[in-house]
């Protein structure tokens, strides 16, 4: 069962391409507190010219602060970084920059209302006062043809999709002079043909001689593209292993500290009669250009239908639309056989929909609320909670006892204020109060997003669990393999109309990859 | 009216909209920056009152100039200081700057209440330029600070648009994560914004005690300082419609005397309100019709790192 030490006894490490001898970056002994928080706890990692290297780890494992550290946004309390065999002090990404070190950051860091050519401009030193847009064209032509990462230096980067956003990133460090390329998450983005393509630019950095280190928590990737990979662990490096050595249970087991259940438990429940129906619906994003293009789905009874889709081909916008958020230009929305076009959003969570948003902490909950009271937000105006124009806090508190038992939100007290609490817990928070009143229809909108294993294996068990008491649950998420792993069928989104609806069995990656892109009819 | 009285009416209107160029090309760096500053009329104040003060001491308009510049760039140092590194709320800052430097005026400029300016800066026509008919004596037949206040909105529009700096200051207010990980140091950018703003709303003041007027009386601003700020906005925070919004503004205040000079019935008073009323119009009219406005993303957003 231990995958590490039975693989390194079979194979000797397999370095093709990578030259012997010191490291270009070796981080020792990182250690970085937060308040309360242990981020860091010693980590040790060595990457060499020529790898690409994945740093593996559950959210809240330390992935991203540990690579904020070595980029100079933040400060280690202990611990030393060694570029090149010389030891350097980061104190902000321009030291980082200077040492070569680049970085493209799950959420880009980039000027939307800039040229590609204008942000790849920004505070690049070497080029003259006057022009630096067009000074910085040129190269920007070469280095896109040269790692095939084509991008359009005049048009604005409000204008490209999330996987051109990623390139321009990938261009702004490697004219930078990079040598040593940190991506953070860089597939959660993108489209299955996308991932590919990402690749394909990787393994020419990394025959130019670059490290790449290559932050994931998907097992799959790391079989894909790396050549070692870290898993860390609560803070701590669990161990350092040749990515060809450890097989994917190996790798759950280090990164979770014990096995988990890759297949859910999954009743084939009967889905009958409609939940919940969206007919041509029609309606405008916060630009005001159309966003949901005649868009039609039907969700029944007992099932769960995924929506797939690349971000901003119109899933927000129906989201809202189905939950009384924005108003539909033309079309209707039926829940539970009654209309409910354009009603306001009380109107139709009383008429039996839950909704589980994609902004959590802004959407979902009142952060500076306590637990108990947003437990009975959707509910206070009515008995037991309310009686007449008070609120009777006994039955809250007894009801948010109740629930913090049967979610299992860890929370200290149910007086605590929300903000306190780690996402996992304030999702857990969210699908108690959506979920305790029995919804017939249930809107999740990318559940599990940022959270660790564990949350998300909760969370799907509980969706599930409402199917088999013949919910109707509409899923939209980015993540294909949660997609895949929950829905009965796969509606698939693409510039706001569905492409297709596809049974879970006929629903390759491939296949959606393609719907996702347009690419199939 | 005559083709001479049209023409009279679009030279006053330059003069007139010298002192909203200055507030504004000021407020638009900030704001460009991500820094809003609401202390405007304050600033422009002090600024006309040092400026008056220093100019009657020395009997030098240049150095009157010279300290309204470094007053207004004193008081919005203050506001930096509060907004930027300490992260202090813009609105609260800005008005409270702007209350503190229409009280520090009145109480500097008593002892100047009536005081002749000896030394205001006076037109002159620019040679060749100045006989040119029409734009001649539109354009080029003003005081020195007429001059360069067109100059200077140019030459910010170009500096914003077409240089390294330019690039990196819109970056800080529409994106300071962006620029703080490309290694732009957003403070130091957002320092050097607020400041030379302050200092050029100083001299917005400057020119009403030191040309305009040419005098010092309490209050003299009259509210221009907030037209500056509607201004930066109907000129979606750009250094050249801003000059075309000034000189509307400007038109349309020298209209209003022009009305009375021949001899309409009508209340002095209903017809300084008209550039006041029809700064809201255009107002209202822009907000509508740009349901879009290109604010900058960060206005008013203080950034911190490890955040």
């Amino acid at each position: 069962m231990n995958g590490v030490t039975a693989g390194r006894s079979s194979h000797p490490p397999p370095e093709a391409g990578a030259p012997n001898g010191a490291p270009l970056l070796a981080l020792r002994d990182i250690t970085k507190r937060f308040p309360g928080v242990l981020a860091n706890d010693r980590v040790t990692l060595e990457v060499r010219a020529g790898e690409v290297h994945a740093l593996l780890g559950e959210n809240g494992a330390g992935k991203t602060t540990l690579v904020n550290v070595l980029y100079g946004l933040y400060q280690p309390d202990a611990g030393e970084i060694v570029v090149d065999g010389r030891r350097v002090r980061i104190r902000s990404p321009r030291d980082a920059i200077a040492c070569g070190i680049g970085m493209v950051p799950q959420h880009f860091l980039l000027v939307r209302r800039h040229t590609v050519a204008e942000n790849i401009a920004l505070g690049l030193p070497q080029e003259g006062l006057l022009r630096p847009a067009r000074r910085v064209e040129r190269r920007i032509v070469e280095f896109a043809t040269r790692y095939g990462l084509t991008a359009d230096p005049g048009a604005r980067i409000w204008e490209l999709s999330p996987s051109e956003h990623q390139r321009v990133e990938i261009l702004k460090a490697l004219i930078r002079g990079a040598r040593i390329l940190v991506l953070d998450e860089p597939t959660s983005v993108l489209a299955p043909q996308e991932v590919s393509g990402l690749f394909d630019v990787l393994r020419r950095m990394k025959g130019d001689g670059h490290a790449v280190i290559f932050i994931t928590h998907k097992l799959d990737e790391v079989g894909a593209i790396a050549d070692r990979v870290t898993v860390l662990r609560r803070g701590r490096v669990v161990a350092t292993v040749p990515a060809a050595d450890v097989d994917r249970r190996a790798l759950v087991q280090m990164m979770v500290g014990r096995d988990v259940e890759s297949t859910l438990p999954r009743a084939r429940a009967a889905a009958a009669g409609e939940a919940l129906a969206a007919e041509a619906l029609e309606a405008d994003n916060d630009r005001g250009a159309p966003a949901l293009r005649g868009l039609t789905l039907a969700v029944r009874r007992g099932e769960i239908v995924g929506l797939a889709g690349i971000a901003g081909n119109g899933q927000r916008e129906l989201v809202e639309v189905l939950t009384g958020l924005r108003r539909a230009v033309r079309g209707r929305v039926r829940v539970l056989g009654r209309d409910v076009t354009n009603r306001t959003a009380a109107a139709i969570c009383d008429a039996g929909v839950a909704h589980i948003p994609e902004d959590r902490v802004h959407m979902g909950v009142v952060a500076t609320m306590t637990v108990a009271e947003n437990l009975v937000l959707r509910r206070y105006r009515h008995p037991p909670f309310a009686r007449g124009p008070l609120l009777d806090y006994d039955a809250i508190m007894r009801f948010a006892r109740e629930m913090i038992a049967a979610y299992e939100i860890a929370t200290p007290a149910a007086t605590t204020p929300v903000r306190l609490l780690s996402g996992g817990n304030i999702q857990r928070l969210i699908l108690a109060r959506e979920l305790a009143a029995r919804p017939g229809v249930i809107i999740a909108a990318h559940p599990t997003s940022g959270l660790d294993v564990s949350a998300t294996e909760h969370i799907h068990r509980l969706l599930l669990r409402r199917r088999e008491e013949g919910a109707g649950v509409l899923l939209v998420s980015e993540d294909l393999d949660e997609v895949l792993a929950l829905a009965d069928r796969v509606a698939v989104i693409f510039r706001g109309r569905i492409a297709d609806v596809l049974p879970v069995g006929d629903a390759t990656p491939e296949r959606i990859g393609l719907l996702m892109t347009g690419q199939a009819a | 009216m005559t083709p001479d009285q049209i023409v009279a009416l679009l030279a006053a209107a330059v003069t007139a909209g010298a002192p909203l160029i200055y507030a504004g090309v000021g407020e638009t760096l900030a704001e460009r920056s991500g820094v809003l500053n609401l202390g405007v009329e304050g600033i422009m104040l002090v600024g006309a009152v040092c400026g008056f003060a220093v100019a009657v001491a020395t009997g030098n308009p240049w150095l009157g100039a010279l300290a309204a510049l470094g007053a207004g760039a004193l008081l919005a140092a203050g506001h930096a200081v509060l907004t930027v590194t300490l992260g202090a709320e813009q609105v609260t800052s800005g008005l409270a700057l702007a209350l503190y430097g229409t009280g520090l005026s009145a109480f500097l400029g008593k002892p100047l209440i009536g005081v002749p300016n000896p030394a205001p800066f006076r037109a002159f026509p620019v040679p060749g330029l100045g006989e040119v008919p029409v734009l001649g004596p539109i354009l080029f037949r003003q005081d020195a600070l007429v001059y360069l206040s067109y100059g200077l909105a140019l030459a910010t529009w170009w500096w914003l648009a077409r240089t390294k700096p330019g690039l990196h200051l819109r970056a800080c207010g529409e994106s300071p994560e962006a620029a703080d990980a490309m290694g732009v140091n957003v403070a130091a950018m957002r320092y050097g914004a607020v400041i030379v703003g302050g200092a050029l709303a100083g001299l917005a003041g400057a020119y009403l005690s030191l040309a305009y007027t040419p005098a010092w009386t309490e209050n003299m601003t009259g509210g221009l300082g907030w037209i500056a700020i509607a201004l930066v906005i109907f000129s979606t925070w750009n250094p050249l419609r801003l000059l075309g919004g000034a000189y509307l503004f400007g038109a349309v205040d020298a209209l209003g005397f022009r009305v009375q000079l021949l001899g309409v019935e009508t209340s002095s008073i209903l017809l300084r309100m008209l550039p006041y009323l029809f700064t809201l119009t255009v107002l209202v009219v822009i907000t509508v019709a740009r349901r879009q406005a290109s604010v900058p993303a960060a206005l008013g957003r203080p950034y911190f790192r490890e955040e």
